[in-house]
């Protein structure tokens, strides 16, 4: 019976010590947590390493703020609390919760110090966090911090965590920074050559400069030397290709903004026989329309784009329905007159411009999802608003072709375009044709003002510097043809930023200029001419 | 006798204005001109060296409207490049100035003008050799913007490039000139152009007679341009020319070689550019990339648009006007010329088609029964 007695409290005891040590684990994780804003600074790595084995996923950006300086605790109940990564000043996170501790000021919290040692310390631990994080993404940027300072120990860690990694990714990162390993520091030679082949894959500036290094290294053996300028040239081969991927983008890019410059120009030509010269004007009223519609929501930056293309486009649309009811009708069939008097209310309009807002150049905050760039790999990274102007751009082009060949709008203006005396005859109003069609084309610049208020500065000579490269674009493609006009904005976008590398930006220009000069007297209409009985 | 009654009927002769347009031109270049130089200062009637320079940039403009006229008015090719073959000539010039310098350069290099010491250049390039010659520098002047309209002008109008497409790569061919003048590499000087000029032909440019006699000759060459564009105009080829402008498909089925006509003319019309340009650098004292942008282009084709086109004094009366009333509005209204001239731009084209010139005309239909009249075909 004693003995019974005694099994059943050490049963009970046990199971106690089992309870209790979950509960126990948990506090203690939080307790060394609490520890941490009063211990010495002498004390904290042991604490910080009693932290580190408890193997907590909220240790992460625990020591990540400590490392970058942005951890506080409240004075109040000393909990921890992180600053914003970016200005390292509030608002404040939590570091248990996770949650933004609202209405905290930087006076309620005081800063946990570190010293350099602790940095140090913080540095190794985090990289080791960072290795066997959740995310793929956090492992595959921690592999590849580590290929420049790859040792012993690194190794030796980074094989147990291959040995484990289920992420395809992840080991292909992996398999890199251990190849990079053996190329440099294995003793038998086979192996050598063996992983600097493989190496070859990869787009790391760390293996590229090692690989430059063994590639050099007279101490090496004569087969890794070999191997590893053969790899070397076959990565500089990657290279080259992704640098001509990246001016293609940077052409089609610079395609598109053309595009939208030209759209306008290309639609009043081809219907009206009229070459506007006041379209790069209808860009700028774009361009200052979102200046001004930022003006007023100031709080809402991010969605003013939204207001803004569509007051862009009613803007730029009804001055240049204005411009057609007062001048252009007068002056029907007489281009050159036209040409003449566009040009004048184009210089009225950027005088106005000016004394409105000021000669000098204004800036457009851009939206937070149009900053920053889209890292494909790291020889290849695309600027998110280029990318989302060159998207924007196609998206037009769809709208304007879905106008011109579903509505009825876009068959009166074909009709118009092709034989005015006819269309007129059929009974479809060409006066309200021409002035709905000047007013599409004017809005459209307006709407390519918007884009380009996104890539630079708006001023009242921004339609100047894109009027004569959409001329040449419309004259390149061929008047009146939509699709003309996107091929030819592509092709002269591209053939810009192929050529800048090779003879700086303004010979380009102007090379692209005689180019095309000597291109329309091969064929003075165009790519794509029009056909029939339309054409002359 | 009968030489001295047509002087006296003055232009009564139908469609010939040249003899008073010279007279007057005269008459006015030999009043200022002595004003200047004879009328002691402080009279009323002494003309200031500032003004007599301002009128020989006047006359230069004019000479350049002049060109663009003969062009546009008679031929129909409405060039907005003009500025380009105006600013060839200027650097043409200039280069010769540029050389005159010599030594008294800021880094004092006898050779080599200031710009290319700063931008570490051991030799002149060799677009620079025999510049510091006077008679190659002129040759210059006429040669390089000649070859240039006859080699675009035979690319365009052989391959029949016509209206607003001729308009637009004139201007593009302007353009692109700016773009390469602009460049330091390009050995004129880059953004600052060529300026600081000394002396031309030993003649201080400073000095008032010097002044005077370029405003002469200025107005000189402007009188005969406008003779020698008269005669041209009204011979047999200038019947062509204008039967061209009127209707080039037919004059063409009629066996003429339209382009040959349109290319002799357009080099005609450039080199006049030239020589203008070649005026207005020793008198202003500058030259530089701006020359070639596209509005100064299009800006001197508003000149001719204003004093009327198709009629050669037309074209001088424009510039005359449009540039003094330049010189006024920039000082009275800084931020408002711009809109004066794009209202002008506006208010011709609809309004004024045969310009200030053609609004008698235009005034005295209205008060006559109405009498068919044929509209250029423009």
């Amino acid at each position: 019976m004693k003995r019974l007695l005694r099994l059943a409290t050490g049963l009970l005891a046990t199971c106690g010590l089992l309870f209790t040590h979950a509960a126990f684990a948990e506090s203690l994780f939080e307790q060394r947590l609490g520890e941490l804003t009063e211990a010495s600074l002498a004390e904290t790595q042991a604490l910080l390493e009693a932290l580190e084995a408890e193997g907590d996923p909220r240790l992460l950006p625990l020591f990540d703020a400590l490392f970058n300086g942005n951890l506080y605790y409240i004075e109040a109940d000393q909990t921890l609390v992180a600053a914003d990564p970016n200005s390292g000043t509030a608002p404040f996170t939590g570091i248990l919760s996770g949650d933004v501790v609202a209405s905290l000021s930087e006076d309620d919290v005081a800063k946990v110090r570190v010293n350099n040692r602790l940095r140090r310390y913080l540095n190794d631990a985090l990289a080791r966090l960072k290795l066997t994080a959740a995310d793929p993404d956090i492992r595959i940027a921690a592999v590849n911090e580590l290929l420049s300072q790859l040792n012993a120990n690194t190794v030796a860690q980074l094989d147990a965590l291959r040995a484990n990694e289920q992420n395809a990714n992840v080991q292909k990162a992996l398999d890199t920074a251990l190849n990079l390993y053996t190329a440099q520091s294995s003793d038998r030679v086979g192996e050598r050559v063996q992983a600097i082949h493989a190496l070859s894959g990869s787009l790391q500036n760390a293996v590229r400069n090692a690989l430059a290094r063994l590639a050099d290294d007279a101490t090496a053996p004569e087969a890794v030397r070999i191997a590893a300028t053969d790899s070397l040239k076959r990565i500089e081969q990657k290279f080259t290709f992704y640098s001509y991927v990246n001016q293609l983008f940077f052409g089609l890019s610079l395609g598109s903004v053309l595009l939208l410059a030209a759209f306008g120009l290309a639609i009043t030509f081809g219907v009206m026989g009229v070459i506007n010269m006041a379209h790069g004007e209808m860009l700028m009223l774009g361009a200052y329309t979102t200046f001004v519609v930022q003006q007023l929501m100031p709080n809402a930056i991010n969605q003013s784009i939204w207001v803004a293309i569509p007051m862009a486009f009613l803007v730029a649309g009804s001055v240049g329905v204005l411009i057609e009811r007062c001048v252009i009708r007068f002056l029907h069939g007489r281009p050159l007159e036209t040409l003449l008097a566009t040009f004048g209310i184009s210089l009225v309009l950027q005088q106005l411009v000016r004394t409105v807002f000021s000669p000098l150049n204004r800036r457009v905050i851009a939206p937070d999802w149009l900053s920053g760039s889209w890292q494909i790999n790291p020889a290849l990274s695309l600027t998110y608003n280029r990318l989302y102007i060159l998207i924007f751009a196609l998206i037009v082009f769809a709208v304007l072709v879905l106008i011109m060949k579903k509505t009825s709008l876009g068959l009166q203006v074909r009709a118009v375009s092709q034989n005015r005396a006819m269309a007129k005859a059929m009974g479809i109003k060409t006066d309200w044709v021409d002035a709905l069609t000047f007013g599409l084309g004017s809005g459209i610049a307006g709407i390519g003002g918007v884009a380009l208020s996104q890539l630079t500065n708006v001023g009242p000579n921004l339609g100047q510097s894109y009027i004569i490269d959409s001329f040449m674009v419309v004259v390149f493609g061929g008047v009146g043809n939509l699709y003309g006009t996107l091929v030819a904005a592509f092709t002269l976008g591209v053939a810009n930023k192929f050529l800048e590398p090779i003879t700086g930006t303004v010979l380009a220009t102007t090379l692209v200029l005689v180019f095309i000069i000597l291109f329309i007297q091969k064929k003075p209409k165009g790519l794509f001419p029009q056909r029939g009985r339309a054409a002359e | 006798m009968n030489r001295f009654t047509q002087l006296l009927s003055l232009g009564r002769m139908p469609g010939n204005k040249t003899l008073p347009f010279v007279a007057i031109l005269f008459a006015v270049t030999l009043l200022a001109s002595l004003g200047n130089l004879l009328v002691p200062e402080g009279s009323a009637l002494h003309v200031s060296t500032y003004t007599i320079t301002l009128l020989g940039k006047y006359l230069s403009y004019a000479l350049l409207a002049l060109a663009v006229d003969v062009i546009w008015g008679y031929c129909g090719i409405l060039s907005l490049g003009h500025g380009a073959f105006f600013a060839l000539g200027g650097y043409a010039m200039g280069m010769y100035l540029m050389r005159q310098i010599g030594d008294r350069g800021v880094y004092g290099n006898p050779v080599l003008p200031d710009f290319m010491v700063f931008l570490n250049w051991d030799a002149l390039p060799w677009f620079w050799l025999g510049m510091d010659q006077f008679w190659f520098a002129i040759l210059m002047v006429v040669f390089v913007p000649g070859l240039l309209a006859f080699v675009f002008g035979w690319l365009a109008f052989h391959s029949r490039v016509t209206g607003v497409y001729l308009s637009i790569i004139t201007q593009a061919l302007t353009y692109a000139l700016m773009l390469a003048f602009f460049r330091n590499e390009m050995g004129f000087g880059g953004n600052n152009g060529l300026t600081d000029f000394k002396d031309l032909l030993g003649f201080d440019l400073q000095s008032d007679t010097t002044r005077v006699a370029l405003f002469a000759l200025t107005a000189f060459m402007l009188g005969l341009v406008y003779v020698i564009s008269h005669l041209i105009l009204k011979s047999r080829f200038g019947k062509v020319i204008e039967a061209i402008r009127d209707g080039e498909n037919r004059v063409r089925f009629l066996g003429y070689r339209t382009e040959r006509y349109k290319v002799g003319l357009f080099v005609y019309s450039a080199v006049v550019a030239g020589i203008a340009g070649a005026l207005y650098v020793p008198q202003v004292g500058i030259i530089n990339p701006g020359e070639f942008a596209p509005l100064k282009s299009i800006e001197l084709v508003v000149w001719v648009a204003v004093g009327g086109r198709g009629t050669l004094y037309g074209a001088v009366v424009g510039a005359l006007l449009v540039n003094y009333a330049k010189t006024r509005f920039t000082a009275i209204l800084p931020d408002g010329w711009l809109f004066i001239l794009g209202g002008l731009f506006v208010l011709v084209t609809l309004f004024l088609p045969k310009g200030l010139v053609g609004l008698v005309g235009q005034v005295r239909a209205r008060f006559k029964p109405a009498k068919p009249s044929e509209e250029s075909a423009v």
